[in-house]
């Protein structure tokens, strides 16, 4: 197949599509509307639908009533909107429902700013709303990687009925890159035979719910919720390693921070210093195991994000206290340069080679 | 043996939480009676709310979403979308509908979603315990308006019916109450012309139902039903505000 060269925003769509999704309920805010302006555009062609609605809140829940009775479906929204989302997506994760969350974000907090940041690593990956749940989270890079990970995220979603969250930052929605549409590996993706389609008679009510009046059995609600987490960790963890064996320094950073970590190395390698790189493609379930690789004679991993530092939670609890960790981030839309980055590596070696 | 009475397919063999006297059980029969009556029990897919009636995805006797807190219509909404086929009703009190869900029930009327709303207005927070509701009336006392609604600090009862008769997508709108046999019958009338204007493909319909609340107001249920008579009805008066013209 040959590549088409797209925005990140528009490659969003064009990859839901390609997946199956057919429902599409969004609100607009600035850095991700053109990908509601796209499905407004492309659902009408493909029999799908595209609807605006009222509030963040209001399409959050109809992708609960559409996901419900058992549709592929899709919102997308930036940081402020996301939290208004919280409500919903905390009942899609009790209620057990599958769809996927796009969330290109922007500076924070509060209405913060329009300019691209990763500060919402927490809310994703610490589950964002009320009770014990986790989203899949799912952290592209580049917008191939974008594309191929929303085909795979409805399957994913769908394998284990659960909310899975693409997060991407300004950068990734709004740069062009050329992408081609491919079939990820094939799933053995259950019936949905619990959705809400009219009992036409034939079976009894299907309930979609996630309110469980008695303690003992909310309890065990949430330790079949906790068994599907702990098989999604087993099976679902995605990561991209570089040199991290003998690397004297090793990065850990996902998404655009990623890429310029990559031009950072290569800098620093032609200057005879030995940098790695641990790229997470899963937030959630976080690549803990990876750190383990990381040879002995590494003297520190530095994080790098659009924030001030909450990978680095997750980097520690990963590397247990073997080496020291650092960080470098900007925040409010100010993006780190390969020379930032190339300046606090080697202030960490201890001045220049 | 004759055959006089049979309860509905529509309800299931659960029994129901409500308080004795409390209004939702007569709602919840006329509700699955004409879903019977008119054929789409098989087709309907309900949509239950937060509040006393939260519940009530155990008591209808078809496919059931349980929604958050005013999120009904807007979780309505994304079914119907799927299944344009399918019959999507909302049932919600005043607190989930009147107060948290006031911006996803104007848009899913605005839009002229083709789904179909019972709201029951008790004029009190009854799940919760008694709180103000936007519907409480003035003087009237909640356990969060202990003095009795004061105009000057909490406004003036909000009339949802009449308001959301005035938005085009709303080709249904009736106002009918459940406190005597005779209302009762005008309230089912009201409920299947409402579910005949979604089967109909006509737009958004919604019947208000003046409900009791005897725990809450702090009468015995006969007392509530004569409460709601003088003191509802005069300031939510009953009628049709609105009907297409195919369904009347």
């Amino acid at each position: 197949m040959t590549k088409v060269l797209m925005k990140g925003n528009e490659a969003i769509g064009a990859a839901a599509i390609e997946a199956g999704c057919k429902y599409f309920f969004g609100y607009p805010i600035t850095p991700q509307s053109e990908l509601p302006e796209y499905m407004s555009k492309e659902m009408p062609k493909v029999g799908g639908v595209f609807l605006q609605a009222e509030s963040e809140i209001a399409a959050i829940n109809m992708v609960y009533g559409a996901s419900g009775s058992g549709a592929r479906v899709m919102t997308s929204s930036s940081s402020p909107g996301i939290s208004l989302k919280q409500e919903g997506i905390s009942y899609i994760a009790g209620a057990e429902l599958p769809c996927v969350i796009v969330n290109i974000m922007r500076g924070g907090p509060g209405l913060g700013s329009i300019q691209p940041s990763q500060t919402d690593y927490f809310q994703a990956t610490r589950g964002g709303g009320n009770g014990d749940y986790r989203l899949v989270v799912l952290a592209p890079a580049n917008v191939q990687e974008l594309v191929d990970l929303i085909i795979e995220g409805f399957d994913i979603a769908d394998q284990y009925r659960n909310p899975v969250m693409i997060l991407g930052d300004g950068m990734i929605g709004q740069m062009m890159e050329p992408v081609e549409f491919k079939q990820p590996k094939k799933r053995d993706l259950p019936e949905k035979d619990w959705a809400t389609t009219g009992t036409k008679g034939k079976r009894k009510p299907n309930i979609i719910n996630s309110l469980y009046l008695a303690a003992e059995e909310l309890e065990e609600h949430n330790k079949k919720l906790q068994e599907k987490y702990k098989t999604i960790k087993e099976n679902e963890v995605k990561v991209e390693s570089y040199n991290i064996e003998d690397a004297d320094i090793v990065i850990a950073a996902y998404g655009t921070t990623s890429r310029i970590a990559k031009t950072a190395i290569t800098q620093l390698e032609n200057e005879g210093y030995k940098v790695g790189l641990i790229r997470p493609i899963t937030l959630w379930p976080f690549p803990y195991n990876e750190f383990n690789k990381i040879g002995d004679n590494c003297k520190g991993i530095l994080t790098i994000e659009m924030n001030t530092g909450q990978m680095v939670d997750d980097v520690k609890i990963a590397t247990k206290g073997r080496f020291p960790v650092e960080f470098y981030g900007r925040t409010g839309g100010m993006v780190p340069t390969p020379n930032e980055i190339v300046k606090k590596v080697k202030e960490i070696y201890g001045g220049e080679k | 043996m004759a055959v006089v009475f049979e309860k509905t397919k529509g309800l299931t063999d659960a029994q129901t939480h409500y308080c004795p006297g409390c209004t939702h059980g007569i709602v919840h029969r006329l509700v699955a009676e004409s879903l019977e009556e008119l054929g789409v029990l098989d087709e309907a897919i309900g949509v239950a709310p937060v509040g006393c009636s939260v519940l009530a995805y155990k008591y209808f006797n078809c496919d059931m979403h349980e929604a958050a807190h005013g999120r009904a219509p807007a979780v309505a909404t994304g079914i119907k979308r799927v299944h344009p086929e399918n019959f999507v009703f909302t049932y919600q009190g005043d607190g989930d509908l009147a107060s948290i869900g006031t911006a996803e029930i104007v848009h899913a009327a605005h839009r002229g979603e083709k789904i179909s709303t019972i709201f029951i207005n008790n004029a009190i927070y009854g799940m919760t315990g008694g709180q103000m509701a936007p519907t409480t009336l003035i003087g009237q006392k909640a356990t969060t308006a202990p003095y009795g609604r004061d105009k000057e600090h909490c406004g003036m009862p909000l009339k949802m019916a009449e308001m959301l008769a005035t938005i085009d997508g709303a080709q249904f709108v009736e106002r009918v109450a459940v406190n005597t046999p005779g209302n009762a019958r005008k309230a089912k009338k009201a409920i299947k012309k409402c579910f005949q204007t979604q089967i109909e493909g006509k737009g958004f319909g919604i019947v208000e139902v003046l409900s009791t609340c005897p725990t809450n107001w702090g009468y015995t249920p006969v007392e509530a039903l004569k409460w709601l008579e003088e003191n509802m009805i005069p300031y939510y008066p009953l009628g049709n505000l609105r009907t297409p013209e195919e369904v009347e």
